[in-house]
């Protein structure tokens, strides 16, 4: 763990930490089964339930404590997504509706064109999410297996760079994509391009470096086989080694994907009309503007909003242990 | 990772290659290469240079030449990489250079220009512009002025004014373009109804486009004190002159009804003695007004001064909490004798994946005074302001982030946990050490190793965490007697939102300054933090 990169903490952690995790699954579950040995108390047949209760049984009152607290909006929103035209007040009533009206108004209503937001996030956040991973596995192999001056400074202007998020830049993005599209209308203010192509702006960076610490797990005796055997870098490249970090391609894709898909400062100032605009910030307008009113048919949206991301998310962890163990060393 | 990094190090570059491995490696690429990936380079780079020559001429035409020769400089760059043999890493590179110059490292440039500006609403062009929208703005009709016979001309899209004097001279001009003579006119009983080059709109267009027509005014010579041609029914236009009369020699404007003389003392607009300035004004360099006024105007100072605790407050406890509650779990599920912990994680990890946006959307709808959840439910009717008092807003913010965070902490600590060897706990319990011990002098110190550089990129992630602030409460309760935009439970980025895009006004120049503060602070902090936790990866 410690020598993680400093610009790369999430993915790189889960990573670890779903690794070691589901390790443990398989290793201490025999462990606990043997007794092996801890204080001797699992030769015992069977403990008391205050010994019981001191030494795991805790463990599960927070365990559950935490969980309802996890949880508990979650089922809230859940809850009320189901309760059809019902506003905040009737939401507080958990679970005594089971009706899926709420999600059928919800695309049929002309001032929240939801199914409009939901393809719009869907369509930048996969095509930034695809950029994304392009641009920096590109950088990343050359910062990885190439030997050149200006690399270190490279590697570390990235870093200084990520120091000045875009967000701050917020105003002068928005000033610029105005001077854009004054000239070229296709690209400039209130264009899904012009969004995405910001957002690469930030491909470079956090990305770089996470996937460049991954490249340089990759032995590069498997490139210089390869080279032996007559490839040339593109075909090293794109057949050999972009499959064997394809678990790294993956995390990075999808965190740029949720991050995509709920980055709300850049998407609010850059996309004006209302069936251009993205999930955050058409949901956000419309709570803001009938809050209490139509709190149902924003609940509705806010499951299917979360759905993808939450599937990906769980899905991906078995992903990401999948491709580690398989491993790509011979 | 466990795994090695195997990079080598940066003094020893690798020995320069001899002839011989150069022409090997040369003949290895042209043999592996092939000619599709010729065909697919030529191709790309065609659909590129396409778009780049689009590009190009769109911006010669409407006088960008500096931007023309920087697009054209970059593309001729790019071809040459991309055709020559080796820069290797060039290759690699560029895609992704372009986009972070352009939206990245250039925003950054172009935030601190602009923060040196009084760009914002009533000052976002240049004064030539702003003379013209302030001529526009006052222009009245002159009264009993001649009618001049109108037929309104199309040409690439743009309209233009086919106007017969009435003594008999046809001239023709548009938006911005003053009237000039035309001598080869088709006439129709002394009336010119079409000019060639031009396509003559029909009644039918006339109507269609009425609102654009009526909104035109057609210069009738270069001195915009001569006035413009307007027309109210796209057939006959009249005079109108401007009740702003400016005078280029002494660079002022003269109201000609009231007689005030507004004159440019360098502030941006025109200014009369009293004070009063006519906007539009224009944009101008202030050098550091805006930091000064950050600084020291009050209706500014006191709420950027109670911003910018609170976002330190905000971001340290965030983490903390954060930290502490990560942690704490942490150990107590690190227990090997504890069943179904997979299933507890499972759970809290839900937080962290759930989108933020909708997180903070639906604990604001939970936390609403009159109908939400908490106070209705959990409280039993109660009445209590969750986002609407200073405090209890503040304590709201932090008890969501919590929420929000804590997953991602426990997952880091799980990790750094158990990748803290064993046998480290069991020598010292040999030695005698108790469990406290041995957690707060082996473990933690070696947890915080692990953990430090993500604490302090979750401090930076927190300082700028706008979509919890602004959609939670939106920054509020509002701070009424402040001179900006800004609440009680704004951080410095919803700050900068607020001030550059929410609202009727908007000062892109404060804004601008205020993210400049902000990165000032964010660098420093974590450059200071860095360096402090290398010297604690010495020290253990």
């Amino acid at each position: 763990m410690s020598d993680l990169k400093p610009g790369a903490p999430a993915a790189r952690s889960l990573l670890d930490t779903v690794a070691a995790a589901d390790d443990e699954l398989t290793t201490a579950t025999p462990s606990t089964a043997t007794g092996g040995g801890v204080r001797g108390e699992g030769k015992l047949p069977r403990r008391t339930f205050k010994r019981y209760f001191r030494e795991t049984g805790w463990r599960h009152l927070v365990g559950i404590g935490v969980a309802i607290f996890a949880i508990f909006p979650l089922l809230y929103i859940f809850s009320a997504s189901l309760n059809p035209g019902g506003t905040l007040l009737t939401a507080n009533a958990l679970f005594s509706n089971f009706n899926f009206e709420s999600y059928a108004d919800l695309f049929n209503s002309p001032r929240h064109p939801y199914g409009a937001w939901f393809i719009n996030t869907l369509v930048i956040g996969l095509i930034t999410a695809a950029g994304t991973v392009i641009l920096g596995a590109l950088a990343a192999y050359s910062f990885s297996r190439m030997r050149f001056t200006g690399r270190r400074f490279g590697l570390t202007t990235l870093l200084v760079v990520q120091m000045f998020p875009q967000m701050l830049a917020a105003v002068a993005i928005f000033l610029l994509m105005v001077a854009i599209g004054d000239i070229f209308p296709a690209l400039g203010l209130n264009t899904q391009i012009g969004l995405i192509m910001v957002y690469l702006g930030g491909a470079l960076g956090v990305n770089t470096y996470l996937m460049y610490g991954f490249f340089n797990t990759v032995p590069s005796s498997i490139d210089e086989a390869a080279k032996i055997d007559g490839a040339g870098h593109a075909r090293i490249f794109f057949t050999i080694i972009l499959r064997l970090v394809a678990p790294i391609l993956a995390v990075v894709g999808l965190l740029s994907f949720i991050g995509t898909a709920s980055e709300f400062m850049l998407a609010s100032v850059i996309l004006i009309d209302p069936e251009k605009q993205t999930l955050a910030v058409g949901l956000y307008k419309f709570v803001s503007d009938e809050f209490s009113k139509n709190w149902s048919i924003f609940a509705a949206g806010a499951v299917l909003a979360a759905i993808l991301p939450v599937a990906l998310f769980l899905a991906l962890q078995r992903y990401i242990v999948g491709g580690l163990t398989a491993g790509s060393v011979k | 990772m466990t795994t090695p990094t195997i990079e080598e190090p940066d003094t020893a570059e690798a020995p320069r290659p001899t002839k011989r491995a150069r022409r090997a490696a040369r003949i290895a690429e042209a043999a592996s290469g092939g000619w599709k990936v010729l065909l697919f380079k030529v191709i790309a780079l065609g659909i590129i240079d396409a778009m780049a020559l689009y590009a190009i001429l769109v911006l010669v035409q409407s006088d960008q030449w500096v931007i023309a020769g920087v697009v054209l400089a970059v593309t001729a760059f790019a071809n040459w990489i991309y055709f020559s043999r080796g820069h290797l890493p060039a290759k690699y590179l560029i895609p992704g250079l372009i986009f972070l110059f352009v939206f990245q490292i250039f925003a950054a440039g172009y935030t601190g220009y602009v923060a040196f500006t009084n760009y914002g609403t009533g000052h976002n062009s240049t004064k030539e512009s702003a003379i013209n929208a302030l001529m526009l703005s006052a222009q009245e009709r002159v009264p009993d002025s001649p009618a001049y016979e109108l037929t309104i001309v199309e040409q690439l899209g743009e309209l233009s004014f086919l106007v017969t004097d009435p003594d008999g001279d046809v001239r023709l001009g548009g938006e911005e373009r003053p009237l000039e003579p035309v001598d080869n006119a088709e006439m129709d009983g002394g009336k010119a109804v079409g000019v060639p080059g031009y396509n003559t709109l029909s009644f039918a267009q006339i109507v269609a486009d009425q609102q654009r027509i009526a909104d035109m005014s057609v210069p009738i010579s270069d001195d915009p004190n001569d006035g413009a041609l307007r027309t109210p029914d796209g057939s006959v236009a009249y005079a109108y002159v401007s009740k702003l009369v400016y005078d280029e020699a002494a660079d002022t404007m003269t109201d000609t009804r009231t007689g005030v003389v507004y004159s440019d003392n360098g502030t941006g607009a025109f200014t009369a003695p009293d004070g009063t300035e006519l906007l539009p004004g224009w944009q101008i360099f202030v050098g550091f007004d805006n930091f000064t006024r950050a600084f020291t105007e009050e209706s500014i100072r006191a709420p950027f001064f109670s911003v910018l605790t609170w976002t330190f407050v905000f971001a340290f406890l965030s983490v903390f909490l954060c930290f502490a509650a990560g942690l704490f779990l942490a150990i107590v599920f690190n227990d090997p004798r504890m069943k179904s912990k997979r299933y507890y994680r499972v759970i809290m990890i839900l937080p962290y994946a759930f989108p933020g946006f909708l997180s903070a959307l639906v604990w604001a709808g939970m936390m609403n005074q009159e109908f939400g959840f908490i106070n209705v439910v959990l409280f039993g009717g109660a009445d209590i302001p969750w986002l609407t008092n200073e405090w209890l807003a503040k304590f709201s913010i932090l008890l969501v982030n919590l929420w929000l965070g804590f997953p991602y902490m426990f997952l880091i600590c799980t990790g750094a946990l158990q990748a803290i060897p064993d046998e480290l706990q069991e020598a010292a319990r040999v030695d005698g050490a108790s469990a406290w011990q041995v957690f707060r002098n082996i473990k933690l110190p070696l947890l915080f190793v692990a953990v430090a550089p993500l604490l302090i990129a979750s401090f930076a992630y927190n300082f700028n965490n706008f979509v919890l602030i602004y959609m939670l409460t939106g920054g509020g309760p509002r701070d009424v007697s402040a001179g900006v935009n800004v609440g009680a439970t704004d951080i410095l980025i919803s700050m900068v939102y607020k001030v550059a895009f929410v609202g009727s006004t908007a000062d892109y120049g404060l804004a601008s300054a205020f993210s400049i503060i902000i990165f000032l602070l964010v660098g420093t902090i974590s450059v200071i933090a860095f360096r402090r936790t290398k010297a604690l990866e010495e020290l253990v």
